[in-house]
């Protein structure tokens, strides 16, 4: 039996990236199928959720500066944005942005004689991840700037008065001290992140060649087998172990951030939210 | 709808986009709008419900209950909602099914489940295969605000506990010394004062629950979502109304229905965080004394 898991492994460990066996099984569904499928799909939950996570920190805190921005040709774009993407739920938007998408001329776009493919846009892989990258911005925009706000007065006036202006600045003083208070509630925003990846093939985007992530697998078994019972609660725990590792993760960049600070560092309290 | 629109290959222009946005089908699209808001509507005091039985049952003295509180309000923070919107329709149409066959067919001996099947007899089916659709479709709605309850009811419940914990416990001690019972505590101290702590989180709650609502696309009910995909798709020539691919713009209809709700419940909720803070011991109600002595 073990050797036979093996085997089943090898075949379908890596089937959500196309590697392995083409077909999905059909009928005689066994626990380590259950496991190794699901599992398989939530390679696509951790490229999503990373991916989505890193680009979006960057262009989270330019959102966050520009909102908190004297401009209002800066502050007014951010706003709207924020509000967008906050406002609305992410399945709408997945949605949206799908049909967007697949209204790209087909042959590509023309630039200066340069043909642009658009094609691979539609696919889930990178459609999906600019809706979740510009989604999740918005949200972490909203905590770096609720952060940015609250950056302790006196210390940017000792800044000032050492000297540090502008960038350097910024960069030492102003940045460290936003990422320090926005951590426990941006540990949380990369936990719903990862929640929401569960949403991506559900929700306009296709499953290229029966490819999806861990719980397009679930709802397949369950569907297979009338029987909830068995696949959902595996891609929960699939789910459970991902949340640990990130809980993991963040704790420790947040002791990190906080480690010059006196007493006990600030411990993170967790509080998942649901959908957005 | 309209007269005019007996044949809509004739029209042309404006008049062809008002007979074209008349139809049944666009009737039963903005009937949807109806659909998500009253599931709002329902969940919201359902769920309310459920947070507060959660909430009572993880303060109380019994060791059981406290338990069954807890475990509740952890099962959903760890784990994606829609695998509970998948999952708890489809377990409880099942589990719902399965007691009405061992009621109403005590002479069924075949196996419920048999290999990638399951069967019940026929008087069991919820509802029976005989019922007119519209029973199908309250059923699936349902099983759809159960879902959503048990959801909401677990983040609810995690809200309202912290909140009974944030009413300042001195109350608590002057009340329990003017001999009032434990349950007179709860009855008109507790609850009353915990709103004010409990309103941030469960306007937090409400912004979630509007934008969870397409979910129930999911769960096979016909909503906004189901019709602005099954509408906006392109129509041949066949149809009455041949168009493209339209979508795009009745997703676009969505998006501008969501961020007006947004917008609508957060003026509603900013209003309630006032009247409810009014009184307080905290510093939103001692900044509206002040503003009234003025």
């Amino acid at each position: 039996m073990t050797d036979s898991c093996w085997q089943i492994v090898q075949d379908y460990g890596l089937r959500s990236i196309g590697i392995g066996e083409r077909a999905l099984p059909r009928t005689d569904f066994t626990l380590c199928h259950d496991f190794t499928l699901i599992g398989s799909g939530m390679i696509w939950n951790v490229y999503f959720g990373t991916l989505a996570l890193a680009f979006g920190f960057i262009f989270a805190t330019v959102l966050a500066l520009g909102k908190a921005a004297q401009n209002p040709f800066l502050r007014k774009p951010s706003e709207w944005f924020i509000f967008l993407f906050r406002g609305s739920p992410l399945f709408v938007q997945f949605f949206l942005t799908y049909e967007l998408l697949t209204m790209l001329p087909r042959q590509g776009l023309e630039f200066w004689g340069l043909t642009l493919e658009t094609s691979w846009l539609t696919r889930a892989w990178a459609g999906a991840l600019l809706v979740l990258f510009l989604n999740t911005s918005a949200y972490s925009a909203e905590i770096f700037y609720g952060a940015l706000r609250s950056v302790p007065k006196g210390d940017l006036e000792a800044a000032d008065a050492y000297g540090f202006d502008g960038w350097k600045k910024f960069r030492k003083i102003t940045w460290p001290t936003m990422l320090r208070l926005a951590w426990p509630s941006y540990t949380n925003e990369a936990i719903f992140l990862f929640h929401s990846t569960a949403l991506v093939f559900f929700s306009g985007f296709p499953a290229f060649r029966q490819q999806g992530d861990a719980l397009y697998y679930a709802s397949y078994l369950a569907d297979k087998t009338f029987n909830p019972f068995v696949a959902y609660p595996i891609a929960a725990f699939y789910f459970i172990l991902l949340t640990l590792c990130v809980i993991t993760l963040f704790g420790a960049i947040n002791r990190r951030l906080n480690r010059h600070l006196p007493g006990a560092p600030r411990k993170l309290k967790i509080r998942p939210q649901l959908v957005r | 709808m309209f007269a005019s629109c007996a044949d809509p290959k004739a029209l042309e222009g404006l008049s062809w986009l008002i007979c074209y946005l008349t139809t049944g089908k666009h009737m039963l699209f903005y009937a949807s709008f109806g659909t998500v808001l009253l599931l709002m509507l329902v969940t919201a005091p359902v769920a309310l419900a459920f947070g507060f039985g959660g909430a009572l049952s993880a303060r109380s003295s019994l060791a059981p209950l406290r338990w069954f509180g807890k475990a509740y309000t952890a099962m959903v923070r760890g784990v994606p909602d829609i695998v509970f919107f998948l999952f708890v329709p489809i377990a409880m149409d099942q589990g719902l099914e399965y007691i009405r066959h061992r009621m109403f067919c005590p002479g069924w001996t075949e196996p419920v489940r048999q290999g990638n099947s399951f069967l019940v007899c026929d008087a069991a089916k919820l509802p029976l295969s005989s019922s007119p659709q519209i029973y199908h479709e309250i059923y699936g709605f349902t099983l759809a605000v159960v879902a959503f309850a048990i959801v909401f009811g677990a983040f609810a419940a995690n809200v309202l506990y912290g909140a009974m914990k944030a009413v300042p416990h001195a109350q608590l001690e002057t009340a329990a010394a003017y001999g009032m019972s434990q349950r007179q505590v709860t009855r008109r101290v507790l609850i009353p004062q915990m709103w004010t702590y409990a309103i941030p989180g469960l306007s937090n709650l409400w912004m979630i629950l509007l934008k969870a609502t397409p979910l129930l696309f999911l769960l096979g009910v016909e909503d906004i979502v189901y019709w602005a995909r099954e509408l906006g798709s392109t129509k041949s020539q066949i149809f009455d109304y041949p168009h493209p691919d339209w979508r795009l713009w009745y997703f676009l209809a969505l998006l501008v229905f969501y961020l007006g709700m947004t917008k609508i419940s957060e003026i509603v909720l900013a209003r309630i965080t006032t009247r409810l803070s009014r009184g307080q011991a905290t510093l939103a109600g001692e900044t509206l004394r002040k503003g009234a002595d003025a």
